[in-house]
């Protein structure tokens, strides 16, 4: 008997006990969905978090204060404040092919306007910022080598700051506002970099650096060094170069006391997809277990209708049909039970997917391959979970399961 | 499809030598046949009579290949099948034996039509021919015009005529009736005997078991066993 007929018995099957057949599926269709849309998740924070790192600029290099050795990557400024101008100049000085170096202070502080007040990240910063940072001016002037030679006490803000700060004011240039005991001037506001997740690029305040380490800190160091390099092939170079300068500079000649870090934004990048990998992984791994229970599930079910139909496996042997015709007719019908519930399972995801990205805003994205995978999962299940029962219904003897009542 | 129509080339359809069969019951073993040994004919219409537990179901399940035999030999036209694998044994059944049984045993959620194709499809038979020959076995009992009818919309003489059709629908040599009037009325009981009656005509060897004494007279030698041993034979 050729397999499409076998479909069709098994679709017959299927439909004369729907209720059954719908619970059956239930596990298929939860354990799909949970494992298509946990991917979607997980895929979906490590599109963003990667996109996000690329817009900071892929030919960037931060240089932190602190030793590498402890870990791979360090984030942002640890204790040790190891990281002074002149190692800026000294960059500056002797490594070629660089396009812009950007030496900062940064630290929280408390922002003021009337009774308006938030606690925002001041960074202290030069005027290379925007081209290294990629960042773009809206509106008004940015940081210049005059403000800095001068200790301006000038400030460009971002633009949720500006409705912190202004609410009511749609011309914020010209306002000053307090940092802590100092009055500041905006002179200018930037572009929106999105905000979304972890860190909001949208709520910042930037001054001179020598104002913020004058006035501010009333320390001369410097919380990082971000430099962008003209060639991207040369990154590699530009970190081994860097490298050896601030050794140089430092003093330091064992490189186990290094005491800061050269990161290049790819370094991170591949980190933070490893984290986010694993992640997907993690949770897919969860998921599939519920996909594995909802295989037992049609397993049990399989073996129940296999002894309920026992007469009638008797009867299709006495009219001919052979041990693979048996074994055929019951994997077809739970190959199939597991199909169409996966296919439920995957609109379910896509519907849920939706909702998660409409309502909870969170990214995801559902990946053609997760789909297969899950899709194709759920056929395997089908068919490995059917063979036991299928295997118990072919073996009957004829005769035995005539005599069943 | 192989269709192998030699009735005349083999007189001799059965022969049976000898056939024990026994089963283990606890440690003890039930012999159930104690050495049958019997030749049908083609063409032949034979009935085999017997109180219950007697062995003539037993012996109807081994001439029916439904069960093997635990000793002696079993001939169909001219080939030993006693002790044939289970696949070889489905393979003669669906080709050379139709069975009619007692309860009609129709598959549930199936229509007539399918009913009787089923066992074509099992033979590897395309649907479209398929169908065409069910349709030719249900218009030769006389169901022509329920052919999509579910066996619970069928009475029990249709659904037992149902069960002729796809009996006789893969063209076999032998028809096995087990009991075939046993769970209909005297009338319907008498039709469905006609048709067996006008298939034996057509040349197709009819082997039935009955315990009706009316019902085996419609065959031309009743076989009487008792205790798992042939008792009288009578033509």
């Amino acid at each position: 008997m050729n397999i499409l007929e076998n479909i069709r018995n098994a679709l017959g099957a299927i439909g004369s006990n729907k209720m059954r057949a719908g619970l059956t599926m239930l596990g298929i269709i939860i354990g799909v969905a949970s494992v298509v849309l946990m991917v979607a998740i997980g895929q979906g924070a490590q599109k963003s978090v990667t996109s996000r790192l690329e817009s900071l600029g892929t030919n960037l290099l931060s240089i932190s204060p602190g030793s590498p050795n402890q870990t791979n990557v360090r984030f942002g400024g640890g204790s040790t404040s190891a990281l002074e101008d002149t190692d800026a100049d000294a960059i500056r000085e002797f490594v070629p092919g660089l396009s812009g170096i950007e030496p900062e202070l940064s630290g929280r502080q408390q922002v003021i306007n009337g009774a308006q007040n938030a606690n925002t990240s001041v960074i202290g910063t030069t005027p290379d910022y925007l081209s290294v940072r990629n960042a773009t001016l809206d509106y008004g002037s940015f940081i210049t080598q005059d403000n800095l030679t001068n200790v301006d006490k000038v400030a460009v803000l971002g633009p949720d700051t500006v409705l912190t700060l202004f609410p009511d004011d749609p011309d914020p240039l010209g306002n000053t506002f307090h940092i802590g005991k100092h009055i500041f001037t905006v002179i200018g506001v930037l572009k929106s970099k999105g905000s979304s997740g972890m860190t909001n690029r949208d709520d910042l305040v930037l001054i001179p650096l020598t104002t913020m380490q004058r006035r501010i800190t009333g320390k001369n160091t410097l919380s990082s060094i971000s430099v962008s390099v003209t060639n991207q092939e040369n990154m590699t170079y530009a970190q081994q170069v860097i490298t050896a300068v601030l050794l140089n500079a430092h003093g330091i000649t064992d490189t186990s006391k290094q005491d800061f870090t050269v990161l290049s934004q790819a370094d991170a990048v591949e980190t933070l997809n490893e984290v986010t990998g694993t992640f997907t992984l993690l949770l897919g791994g969860i998921a599939a277990i519920s996909l594995i229970v909802g295989g037992i599930g049609v397993m049990n079910i399989m073996l129940v209708s296999v002894t309920e139909r026992t007469r009638e496996i008797g009867i299709r042997k006495a009219i001919g049909a052979k041990k693979r015709d048996i074994l055929l007719q019951f994997l077809v019908e739970s190959t199939v039970l597991s199909v169409m519930g996966g296919f439920i399972g995957i609109l379910i995801s896509a519907v849920g997917s939706w909702i998660i990205k409409s309502y909870f805003s969170l990214d995801t994205s559902v990946a053609l391959s997760s789909v297969l995978l899950a899709f194709a999962f759920s056929v395997g299940v089908g068919i490995f979970f059917g063979m036991l029962p299928a295997w118990k219904a072919a073996k009957l003897r004829p005769i035995e399961a005539l005599r069943y009542e | 499809m192989e269709e192998e129509v030699l009735p005349d080339k083999f007189k001799l359809m059965i022969r049976l030598t000898n056939i024990i069969k026994a089963y283990p019951l606890g440690k003890e073993r039930l012999i159930v046949l104690k050495g049958i040994s019997l030749k049908i004919e083609s063409g032949e219409f034979v009935a085999i009579m017997g109180p219950s537990g007697s062995g003539k179901s037993t012996l109807m399940n081994i001439v029916g290949l439904l069960d093997t035999p635990s000793g002696g030999s079993y001939l169909l036209e001219g080939k030993e099948v006693g002790n044939l694998n289970e696949n070889a044994q489905a393979e003669i059944r669906s080709r050379r034996i139709g069975f009619v049984f007692q309860s009609f045993n129709l598959l549930p959620r199936m229509d007539a039509l399918r009913q009787v194709m089923q066992p074509l499809l099992y033979q590897g038979w395309s649907r479209h021919k398929a169908e065409t020959k069910a349709q030719e076995s249900l218009h030769l009992v006389g169901l022509s015009e329920r052919i999509s009818h579910n066996p619970n919309e069928l009475s029990g003489g249709q659904q037992q005529r149902v069960a002729i059709a796809r009996a006789i629908a893969t063209n076999p040599a032998i028809i096995l009736a087990d009991e075939p009037t046993g769970a209909l009325d005297t009338q319907t009981g008498h039709e469905v005997m006609d048709i067996l009656t006008n298939l034996n005509k057509l040349g197709k060897t009819i082997v039935m078991v009955t315990h009706e004494p009316r019902v085996a007279t419609f065959a031309h030698r009743t076989i009487h066993i008792q205790d798992g041993l042939i008792r009288s034979e009578e033509n």
